[in-house]
């Protein structure tokens, strides 16, 4: 089963393009809100018309402008699990479940028989004459996930999966996601703004700002080498973007930045938070990647503190506890930064 | 503790307000034969009456729902120019004084109207002092009723609920059937309700533009007017009484929407 899209489209102040192809690995589109990651799901379910691009679903061509083909959702055979849920409020959770292949024709009897065996399968073979109010957040979203797949839809559109579900819920949905995901024969998209969430049930990473795609690649690679400020954040590395000639960075303050390995013309360099050594006054010795700064905003991260700088090469520190009471920093004020170069990941942008 | 102080003004105009819709009721309890009534409401006239009303009211509902539950959908699912404009019209009737409704339909669908005209021309059909004309009359000033409850209650349908079934594969006539009309329904209901009894109790326009003649377009209405006017009392007093209790009914079971009962 193999998705292919490009969707193009404007809506308010989004202007969207993104180029997606999923075929064996689940995909998951994060990024920012407002990024466009919903509007993209729902362009492929066909809830929302595009305006340029092509939509193909395992060869057939669902949605083309240009060509004048648009399918409307029911012709799509691609199933959407919503981010509420969205359950039929006058019917069972067994006849939700049930809906899509009465839909599709299939006869009754045999449709609640499936319908049964897709509660038992989500976990939840007793809540099958239950209404949705009746449910828990986490019990009717399990339900909807029951429902999507049931009909054995081609493709499958997580929005949001557990965004409603309160926390106690989640890591057990996860779990139940997770399996029915890897198992699922169909193109399996999942939209997430949380990175733990596409982490924990995506084999690789579409990053989505703007209504662009500013990466895309293995779940790994993204993590490792971000390519953008937002993906950074979200995995808490820091990212600085500049030139390199050998091993000298040229950043676009001014100041320079030694990296281990050579490198020409537009790079990346990431490291990590504990790479960075803060003091308040300007270090001896070495001169190498040392820039004075100002401490901000301070937070704790486990045992740790987590320091952001201002400065012209604006960055977080995570330093110990005593660090914290040696050097004030709870006062903010002036400091002197400087970066193991041995610790720092420069890649071409 | 002490009390707030409330004024005795407000409490002796409401209590006149009570009584101003009360004492009317107590009047036609009071004077009403009620060992007569059973006898009354057999009598030709008003057998006839009742029957009429039933069926033009119950044909006027069905008018109302054929025409006005598709306008109520167009207006809360379509945009269109024009669109509040439309729904500004569909309301006029409740604001129109019947009778000038009666003139109106009149002046439209009478022998010599413009659309009567047509309409005889090709059918041969003619509504003025006919039962249909009573059933047109009646429609036009229910139907509002209908349509403003109903497209209140399209409005406000989860369209959540119709995205996740036309995912699943609904066709839009399916959908309707298991997704829109279900969470509708009440409100249909209540909207089919209101208008019947106010189609029950239509009085100026029925007689404006279906006259008044026993047995076709003498409705309940218009035959508690003529009975009591060449003293009739028995009759009229009887059938005011069904009408009550109708009107009753139809407010005791909207009351959880009506009243805020629950």
């Amino acid at each position: 089963m193999t998705l292919r899209a490009r969707v193009m489209l404007t809506l308010g102040t989004l202007q969207l393009d993104v180029e997606l192809v999923v075929s064996d690995a689940v995909v998951a589109v994060v990024g920012p809100n407002g990024a466009g990651k919903t509007t993209v799901l729902r362009a492929l379910a066909g809830l929302v018309p595009i305006d340029g691009g092509r939509i193909a679903i395992d060869g057939r061509v669902v949605d083309d402008p240009a060509a004048g083909i648009r399918l409307p959702p029911q012709d799509r055979h691609v199933g959407v699990v919503f981010q509420e849920h969205r359950l039929f409020p006058n019917l069972t959770a067994l006849e939700n479940v049930a809906f899509g292949l009465r839909a599709r024709g299939t006869p009754r009897a045999e449709a609640r028989r499936q319908a049964a065996h897709w509660l038992e399968r989500v976990g939840l073979p007793e809540v099958a004459h239950l209404r949705p109010r009746a449910l828990s957040g986490g019990q009717a979203q399990r339900v909807a996930l029951a429902r999507a797949l049931a009909t054995e839809p081609a493709v499958v559109l997580l929005d949001e999966p557990l965004a409603a579900v309160d926390t106690a819920a989640r890591a057990e949905l996860r779990r139940l996601l997770r399996g029915e995901l890897r198992r699922y024969p169909g193109a399996r998209v999942i939209v997430t703004h949380d990175p733990v969430e596409a982490a924990a049930l995506a084999d690789e990473i579409v990053v989505l700002e703007g209504g662009r795609i500013t990466q895309h690649g293995p779940l790994a690679e993204v993590t490792a080498r971000p390519r953008s400020a937002w993906v950074a954040t979200m995995v808490g590395l820091n990212l600085l973007a500049g030139t390199a000639d050998g091993t000298t960075v040229a950043l676009p303050s001014g100041q320079t930045l030694v990296s281990p390995t050579p490198s020409t013309g537009a790079v990346f360099a990431a490291f990590r938070p504990n790479a960075v050594t803060l003091h308040r006054h300007r270090p001896e010795g070495s001169a190498r990647n040392t820039w004075p700064g100002h401490a901000t905003e301070l937070y704790p991260a486990g045992d740790r503190a987590r320091v952001r700088v201002d400065g012209p090469v604006p960055l977080v520190a995570e330093v110990t506890a005593s660090a914290v009471a040696e050097l004030h920093l709870a006062d903010g004020g002036p400091i002197w930064v400087s970066l193991k170069a041995t610790e720092i990941d420069v890649y071409p942008a | 503790m002490r009390r707030p102080r409330r004024g005795i003004a407000p409490v002796v105009l409401a209590a006149g307000a009570l009584a101003l819709v009360l004492l009317p009721l107590i009047g036609l309890a009071q004077r009403t034969p009620w060992s007569t009534i059973g006898s009354a409401l057999r009598q030709h006239d008003a057998l006839l009456a009742l029957r009429l009303s039933l069926e033009c009211s119950l044909g006027a509902l069905a008018l109302s729902a054929v025409l006005g539950l598709p306008l109520a959908w167009v207006l809360a699912r379509y945009r269109f120019p024009g669109r509040s404009l439309a729904r500004a019209f569909i309301t006029l009737p409740m604001v129109v004084p019947p009778v000038v409704g009666g003139i109106a339909l009149l002046y439209a669908f009478g022998r010599r109207g413009f659309a009567g005209r047509w309409l005889y021309a090709w059918t041969g059909w003619r509504l003025p002092f006919t039962a249909g004309g009573a059933i047109l009359a009646e429609a036009f000033v229910a139907m509002p009723f209908l349509v403003i409850t109903a497209e209140a209650a399209f409005r406000s349908v989860d369209r959540g609920s119709e995205e996740a079934a036309s995912t699943l594969g609904a066709s839009p006539s399916y959908r309707f059937r298991r997704v829109t009309l279900p969470a509708v329904a009440p409100s249909l209901a209540a909207g089919a309700a209101l208008c019947w009894a106010r189609a029950l109790g239509e009085f100026g326009a029925t007689i404006t533009f279906a006259g008044n003649f026993p047995g076709t377009t003498q409705t309940m209405p218009l035959a508690i007017y003529i009975n009591i006017e060449s003293g009739n009392d028995g009759i009229a007093l009887a059938l005011s009484l069904v009408l009550l209790g109708v009107s009753l009914v139809v407010l005791v079971a909207l009351r959880d929407r009506w009243l805020g009962v629950t």
